[in-house]
């Protein structure tokens, strides 16, 4: 358990016909100006993270932040200029061909931004590719595949060929076929980027509850902000190939690392963000009243209750021991105040 | 002053014409001078000059240097000749196993190797046109004649016509619809009925073993040159020079290599259709949005997986469109390769053309057209068919094709066997119909070109009197009026002004490669008769491409004729000219000017079509007419792709012009004809091939150059 799943150590992409001597050279000091003088482009720059089993960690990012490209060296299809990998304590980047192929076809799922979805195919056929090319007999694999388009709700629609799909379905066999495998790693490249905006929303329910079930080991990658609030264990903000920071959603929110990231988060609606037990004191008030509110809740959904309040009101866990304690003023400060303390 | 900043260009391009201009006045013509470069190699004469390169001599009238250069290259075409004797004669000598003399024998590896291959297309070749014809090679092949003396019986029999005109209608069913089928069932029965049954299927045969090997060569070497960059610069030049290259040209090495006959026909075929097929499957495979590979990468595909079941079936319609291509191509060559003695329609027409004789080979010109259309048209449809699902088909439903082509053979061969009985002393129609035995319309045609000739000789002979006199001859007197200094600094100095010191070195380079054959006042003939046919067809293309773009059906109309006209086999144009217009460069010009139309009308619709629609709107809300759209609008932005029609225009013109020889001209295709003749041919025959590439190659280099800047200019792609 102690053993991160996904573990980078200063992880460096740099594209460019001198890239490997000049980071050497560079001496762990990249500067992404001096290397585009010299015709290189930093992608990712000193990268270093890990992820837990079961944790979602999401990497956000404008276009060119290097996002994907990050992604693309954690998953391989790119090698990384410098730094190392280790995925469940395996040296990703000293694995040979044969070694790599046999840890995607067993560990690793992802998911594309533009589906990827092979147009020869049927639903089914496309759902079962990667079981096939593991070498599975086509019966076993056609019938997971049909466990996988039950898992996703296309039932009946696994005939289809995705070019008679809309973008969503065309999603939905898309996660599906990363499932079937069975990985324990599953990596998510703006997934829902491409989707309408209402679509996007019920996807994303979707995904959290396929998650809730499945408890994988997730890296996603996403523009929206909004998305990463809505699904991140942990966020990572990327800019111009550095992280700027790496936090739980509430902590970015409420302290952001850079100016850059408090760009994104002004313009955030803190009480659907935020938990209770992210602003609440931990030490229990002498005056507290009858109310009781649960330290999982989002402020959202209590804080009329709260404010109706005069006195103090305790906040307990999941085992109804109080754990602390909030009062009115807190969340009208959190709603409304906070933004003008960091100007 | 003002002027001059305004337009910088201009005034270069100016100061260009007035140098050009300038040489040409300043240098004389030499009064020693005819038109007589090239035969040089020829002629013994003590006026000329000689030198000595790499051991071979090379002798030529010597000029002027500012006039002609010398032929410094003449050693070229001399040298290859020799290098390729050597190779198959005295290179590596080894001792091979005879099966027939049942002995060793020495004998030279290429020469050996080059035997096999042609035993091995010859084995192809006639399996399949056994299967459609009948005879015994094939099952000699695997016995001995002696074996078939003592088993008389044993005889591959050959379809009944009737079984293959079926079977292709299916066939067509399936890829395209019904319309296809009833096309297919007509045109084969209309073959067999007219007795052009045996040389069509001869010509299929060919075809059916060109295409497919073609096929896997390009599918091939493409997938290389995908996989590395390497292989890519490699093939590239090879590639350039193999478009423009005239098919002609491909012939006399071959002939050294390969011998005389249909297997040296089909070698030739895949030299000159695999280019077309690696571009398109290189195409295809470059267009393979990276998602999908990444997709297939993460589902754990090795390379060869990730290549065989997601690369290729992705492209799978380009692909299917290089498929198109080299059907089109071997059909051109098909008859093309008549000269080096491929039998069917080809063979057909060219007898009938050498002997005047147009009705024959207008019905010979027909079939094979009739037959390039049905491929054509199948194999686009092919490459347009999406995949459907099977899985939940029964038995009977998934094959019912191939149950109901089986019942076709069932009756076919009941028919035939009717036959038999039926037309008990004379031939068997339901089986096949004698080459000679069918309805014949020769006569008729014959007769009416006897009649053209007689009505409008008058006519037509002062037209050609008159284009003849006061057009062709002056212009050609005007092409070989230039010094050869003259035309370089035009040349690299319009390289210069368009694209810079690269595009300029590049230009220059094939050039002089031109300027130091010994056939550089050939090459200006060559270039005369293209430019004249080039500017005739642009007049036509455009104007009837606009014309025709001005309504939604005229333009698919005009486009569907551009599709049947361009499948036509090149050489079935000059059947038509020489109908009307004899043996003449008349003929010659016109049917450059037909082909070459072609394109340069399709590039105008597509290019007027390509005007984005939203510009449309825009223009029409800004209250332009009909002309000031055109003309503001249309025009302008349409021009860069207009302009690559005219590129492609230039290698038709080519490509006809060089296959006017066989009508009758002085250029370089007259010298690749008699090469194809010589002993010592090949290297000539090649070098002279690289010329007219060369020539393709400087306009493309050009245009494409300005076509580029252009483009980029106009942030259109």
């Amino acid at each position: 358990m102690s053993e991160p799943v996904i573990k980078c150590q200063s992880v460096y992409k740099i594209f460019g016909a001198n890239a490997e001597r000049m980071l050497k050279e560079a001496n762990g000091n990249v500067d992404a100006k001096t290397f585009q003088d010299n015709g290189c482009i930093v992608g990712v720059n000193n990268a270093s993270f890990e992820v837990s089993k079961g944790e979602m960690l999401v990497v956000m990012g404008l276009s060119g932040s290097g996002k994907s490209t990050l992604l693309r060296c954690i998953s391989r299809l790119t090698d990384a200029t410098g730094g190392k990998i280790f995925i469940e304590g395996q040296d990703l980047l000293n694995l040979n061909n044969k070694e790599l192929i046999d840890l995607r076809r067993n560990k690793m799922g992802m998911v594309f931004q533009s589906f990827a979805l092979l147009p020869h195919k049927t639903v089914l056929e496309n759902i079962a590719f990667p079981l096939q090319i593991k070498g599975i007999k086509t019966e076993d694999s056609i019938n997971k595949a049909m466990d996988m388009v039950k898992l996703v709700g296309l039932d009946g629609r696994e005939n289809y060929f995705p070019r008679e799909l809309s973008g969503g379905q065309q999603q939905r066999v898309g996660i599906a076929r990363s499932l079937a495998v069975e990985p324990d790693i599953w990596f998510l490249d703006e997934p829902f980027s491409a989707l309408d905006p209402l679509i996007r929303k019920e996807m994303q329910d979707e995904f959290l509850r396929l998650q809730e079930k499945l408890q994988k080991t997730i890296m996603f990658i996403t523009h929206d902000f909004d998305e990463a609030l809505k699904l991140a264990d942990r966020i990572a903000i990327m800019k111009d190939g550095i992280i700027e920071q790496l936090d739980t959603p509430a902590n970015i929110v409420l302290n952001p690392a850079t100016e850059y990231v408090r760009k994104f988060t002004e313009e955030v609606p803190r009480e659907k963000v935020l938990l209770i037990k992210d602003v609440m004191d931990e030490t229990n008030s002498y005056d507290i009243g009858d109310l009781k509110v649960s330290k999982d809740e989002i402020i959202e959904n209590v804080a009329e209750k709260i404010l109706t309040q005069e006195k103090t009101v305790a906040v307990i866990d999941s085992k109804n021991n109080v754990v602390g304690s909030i009062n009115p003023a807190k969340i009208i400060n959190t709603v409304f105040g906070g933004r003008k303390n960091n100007n | 002053m003002e002027v001059l900043k305004k337009y910088p260009k201009l005034f270069q391009w100016l100061f260009l014409l007035i140098v050009f201009f300038a040489l040409c006045f300043a240098i004389d013509v030499p009064e020693t001078y005819k038109f007589i470069r090239g035969q040089a190699e020829f002629v013994k004469d003590p006026n000329q000059s000689a030198f000595v390169f790499l051991g071979k001599e090379v002798r030529y009238y010597a000029f002027d240097v500012f006039w002609r250069l010398p032929p410094l290259l003449g050693w070229l075409p001399i040298w290859i000749n020799d290098s390729l004797f050597f190779l198959m004669n005295d290179w590596m000598p080894m001792e091979f196993w005879n099966e027939d003399t049942q002995e060793y024998k020495t004998r030279p590896l290429v020469l050996q190797i080059t035997r096999n291959l042609t035993a091995f297309m010859t084995f192809l070749i006639e399996l399949i046109r056994e299967i459609l014809l009948g005879g015994l090679e094939t099952i000699v092949a695997f016995t001995s004649w002696d074996w078939i003396d003592a088993n008389p019986w044993a005889e591959l029999p050959g379809l009944p016509w009737t079984i293959v005109a079926a079977g292709s209608a299916i066939l067509a069913y399936k890829l395209g619809g019904k319309g296809l089928a009833i096309y297919a069932l007509l045109s084969m029965t209309y073959i067999s009925i007219f007795g052009q049954w045996k040389p069509s299927m001869q010509t299929l045969s060919f075809i059916l073993v060109a295409a497919p090997l073609s096929f896997i060569f390009g599918l091939g070497l493409g997938v290389a040159a995908f996989k590395s960059k390497r292989v890519e610069k490699g093939l590239y030049p090879i590639l350039l020079v193999m478009q423009t290259m005239p098919q002609y040209a491909v012939l006399v090495p071959a002939l050294v290599l390969f011998g005389v006959g249909d297997h040296a026909a089909v070698i030739i075929t895949m030299i000159v259709a695999v280019p077309p097929m690696i571009l398109l499957t290189l195409l295809g495979l470059r267009a393979v949005p990276p998602e999908v590979i990444e997709a297939g990468r993460m589902s754990g595909c090795n390379n060869w997986q990730l290549m065989s079941k997601v690369l290729i079936p992705t492209a799978r319609r380009d692909i299917l469109i290089g498929v198109n291509q080299v059907i089109m191509v071997c059909f051109s060559m098909a008859v093309i390769s008549a000269f080096i003695g491929a039998k069917g329609l080809g063979f057909n027409l060219l007898l009938a053309l050498n002997q005047l004789n147009i009705g024959l080979a207008l019905e010979a010109g027909l079939c094979i057209s009739l037959i390039a259309i049905l491929l054509d048209k199948m194999s686009l449809a092919w490459a347009n068919k999406q995949v459907d699902y099977f899985g939940n088909l029964n038995f009977f439903q998934r094959n019912k094709n191939s149950l109901f082509f089986g019942v076709i053979v069932i009756v076919g061969i009941l028919f035939a066997y009717f036959g038999s009985i039926y037309f008990k002393d004379g031939y068997n129609y339901l089986f096949e119909v004698p080459h000679n035995k069918g309805i014949s319309t020769a006569d008729f045609w014959n007769k009416g070109v006897d009649w053209i000739f007689d009505t409008f000789f008058v006519y037509i002979k002062a037209f050609n009197t008159w284009l003849i006199v006061d057009v062709l001859q002056p212009m050609r007197a005007l092409y070989l009026r230039m010094p050869a200094i003259a035309t370089l600094v035009l040349v690299v100095g319009a390289g210069y002004l368009i694209g810079g010191v690269r595009s300029a070195l590049v230009v220059c380079g094939l050039t002089l490669f031109i300027a130091l054959s010994p056939w550089w006042d050939r090459a200006l003939v060559t270039t005369y008769m293209a430019t004249f046919g080039v500017i005739v067809s642009c007049i036509i293309g455009f104007t009837v491409g606009t014309l025709c773009f001005q309504n939604k059906h005229s333009t698919s109309f005009m486009l569907n004729v551009c599709d049947i006209f361009q499948t036509f086999p090149s050489f079935v144009y000059l059947i038509p000219v020489m109908m009307l217009f004899g043996i003449t460069d008349t003929s010659v010009l016109i049917a450059v000017i037909v082909y070459a139309t072609i394109p340069a009308t399709r590039y105008t619709i597509e290019g007027l079509r390509s005007v984005p629609a939203g510009l449309h709107d825009a223009a029409t809300m800004s209250g332009v007419t009909k002309f000031q759209r055109l003309f503001k609008i249309e025009f302008p932005l349409a021009f860069p792709h207009m302009m690559l029609g005219l590129n492609q225009t230039i290698v038709f013109a080519l490509f006809m012009v060089i296959i006017g020889a066989f009508i009758g001209t002085e250029d370089l295709g007259q010298y690749i004809l008699k090469a194809l003749s010589d002993k010592k041919g090949a290297g000539i025959g090649l070098t002279l091939g690289i010329c007219v590439a060369f020539i393709g190659l400087i306009f493309d280099n050009l245009i494409r150059t300005w076509v580029g800047q252009r483009k980029k200019h106009l942030g259109i792609d």
